[in-house]
């Protein structure tokens, strides 16, 4: 599989800023020059230069080690938004899936509901009644981000359960538990694993946005999207405030949509073009 | 035609139901009540003058009774007074929801003007420069922050070399141009937020457009149709587009409630006074009644969104005539 994805050059370099950024993330402290929330009045929106690359902020932090921490918040909502969002919509899916008829419409009609919602103004609704904390966005993207799983688990369980090996199963007495978990999700998990590289990206985009609206990640506390919420007032002043953190989100998205496609076309080669 | 919309629309008001009442009960199971800022944190308040206030705004009672009443209202197209400055909800959100719609429906109908022929280009010419652009624009425009898109633009056009303004729909002295100079105006105004709530849309489109083309250029009827010496552009615009179009209209009606969920990001970043700033404003201020009102009347948005979608999908295949046929084929 790492040879398939390596052949593609594009998902090779995508994968490797994925990797980069997990480094960051992983050895922050080590990374990065500066403290992230020291303020140095001497330093105030310094341009970009050998002490501090990246330049730095209104308060004088160093913007290169900021996001250097941010990448933290970032993928940790990441993985852990899409990981909520792939348990609930595994859950919804199979079920719906396996069982079939009444239950199967009604659990589809609310995942065609929730579709309907405008999403991203129930996130604001629930995160503004909430409090903003780092655990409640992880919570309320995944809670909001699972219809796109059902759906996929769901079809591919349809015609799963059709299978002859299903069949030997359930004549030998396995409850419909063992066999959802034991032999219809290993088999259909490779449309979701595509669903949620994807997802990632989605989700890390979701949190900048609410960060940048100042409902996200809470001062001091640097992520991406709060970087650019103060870069918005010196805008004209300092390009570099603006410019850097966007850029790593930006990367950062584009890397997971990448090697999604990237495992879209190694799982399901009949696709390919 | 006219029952398959009759029973198209019946089948939306469970979905809307589902809406308002997933809407009623997050907002109200949160901790707090939206009278909390004139009460606890204000220490003249007494306890009595506190159950009175709830009361005034039946917080008091349990939270299924309130979502009833809150739908016998509803019914009635009152939403309620806001709690900010006792205001129907129905005017404020009247006010402000026709620069948002006109903004959506521009943004639209750019995405529709620009994404579909660069997907027909790109699936025609497979392999040019131009389809290897495209896919790389897509794969960006996927992937775009697209408030960093927005302050980066704002800060060229608007900043650095001045031509077009930055904030709100009109200029300050709005009230002294012409009607010639009134349009202009508004018109300079909308051009990047516009553009920008369009870009990813637009790589979306492109995408779709591409994909289902190579699906169908390669189809027998195709052949048929070049056979009998049609020219080349009746084929691809005239035979092939208008079945390439399938499933691109099912994701534009699925993209809708992310237009309006995006009208927050725009119009607080470009200062315009619409739907999504109100929303914002409301969400901060914890002013249910206007929550409510501005969440259902996205829900119905999206919904006449979806709609359109259906009809426009069984105009362009009249094989659809059964709402069950749609599902089969957005899968």
């Amino acid at each position: 599989m790492m040879a398939e994805l390596i052949r593609n050059r594009m998902a090779a370099s995508a994968l490797a800023f994925i990797i980069l950024m997990l480094v960051f993330a992983a050895f922050a402290p080590a990374i990065a020059p500066y403290n992230p929330t020291e303020i140095d009045t001497k330093n105030i929106l310094t341009a970009p230069s050998k002490a501090h690359i990246f330049g730095t902020d209104t308060l004088g932090r160093d913007i290169f080690s900021r996001i250097v921490y941010g990448s933290r918040i970032s993928l940790s909502i990441g993985f852990i938004a899409v990981g909520i969002a792939v348990l609930i919509g595994i859950f919804f899916g199979s079920v719906a899936g396996y069982y079939g008829g009444r239950i199967d419409s009604i659990m589809m009609r609310f995942v065609d509901i929730m579709l309907c919602f405008p999403t991203f103004f129930l996130i604001l609704a629930v995160i503004a009644v909430l409090e903003p904390s780092i655990f409640n966005i992880m919570v309320v993207i995944g809670a909001t981000g699972w219809m796109g799983v059902a759906r996929l688990i769901r079809a591919e369980i349809l015609t799963l359960k059709e299978r002859e090996y299903v069949m030997a199963s359930k004549v030998m007495g396995a409850r419909p538990a063992w066999m959802i978990v034991r032999h219809l999700i290993p088999n259909a998990i490779g449309p979701v694993l595509v669903s949620a590289t994807l997802g990632v990206g989605g989700a890390i985009l979701v949190e900048s946005a609410l960060s940048f609206l100042g409902i996200g990640v809470q001062p001091p506390t640097p992520s991406w999207g709060n970087m650019l919420m103060d870069g918005k007032s010196t805008l004209g002043v300092a390009w570099w405030h603006t410019v850097f953190p966007g850029l790593f989100i930006l990367f950062t998205v584009l890397a997971y949509n990448l090697l999604g496609e990237a495992l879209r076309d190694f799982l399901e080669p009949r696709l390919r073009r | 035609m006219l029952r398959y919309i009759a029973k198209r629309l019946i089948g939306l008001i469970p979905v809307f139901l589902g809406i308002t009442l997933i809407s009623f009960f997050v907002i109200h199971l949160a901790p707090g009540k939206p009278t909390d800022i004139q009460t606890s944190l204000n220490p003249k308040v007494s306890y009595e003058a506190r159950l009175r206030l709830e009361k005034l705004y039946g917080l008091d009672k349990p939270v299924y009774v309130q979502y009833a009443d809150w739908l016998k209202r509803f019914a009635t197209f009152d939403f309620g007074r806001s709690y900010v400055d006792d205001r129907p909800v129905s005017q404020k959100v009247a006010e402000r929801i026709p620069i948002t719609i006109l903004i959506n429906v521009l943004s639209i109908g750019l995405i529709l003007a620009i994404g579909i022929p660069l997907g027909v280009i790109a699936a025609v010419k497979r392999g040019s420069l131009a389809d290897k652009s495209t896919t790389v624009f897509a794969f960006i425009g996927f992937s775009m922050p697209e408030f960093w898109l927005a302050l980066l633009l704002m800060s060229l056009f608007g900043i650095t070399l001045g031509w077009l303004p930055i904030s709100g729909i009109k200029s300050l002295d709005f009230e002294y141009f012409s009607l010639g100079g009134k349009v202009l105006d508004v018109a300079k105004h909308l051009i990047l937020p516009v553009a920008i709530s369009a870009f990813g849309g637009l790589a979306g489109i492109s995408r779709y457009t591409r994909t289902s083309m190579i699906g169908i250029i390669h189809q027998d009827y195709i052949r048929t149709a070049r056979a009998k010496g049609l020219k080349e552009s009746d084929v691809i615009y005239k035979h092939a587009l208008k079945n390439a179009m399938l499933p691109v209209i099912t994701i534009l009606g699925l993209s809708v409630p992310g237009l309006i969920g995006g009208s927050v990001i725009f119009e607080s970043i470009f200062a315009i006074p619409g739907m999504g700033r109100l929303f914002y404003e409301s969400v901060m201020s914890r002013d249910y009644p206007t929550i409510m009102g501005i969440l259902s009347i996205g829900a119905i948005l999206t919904l006449i969104g979806n709609l359109i979608a259906d009809i426009a999908y069984s105009y362009a295949d009249p094989r659809i005539s059964l709402p069950s046929a749609r599902e089969g084929a957005s899968e």
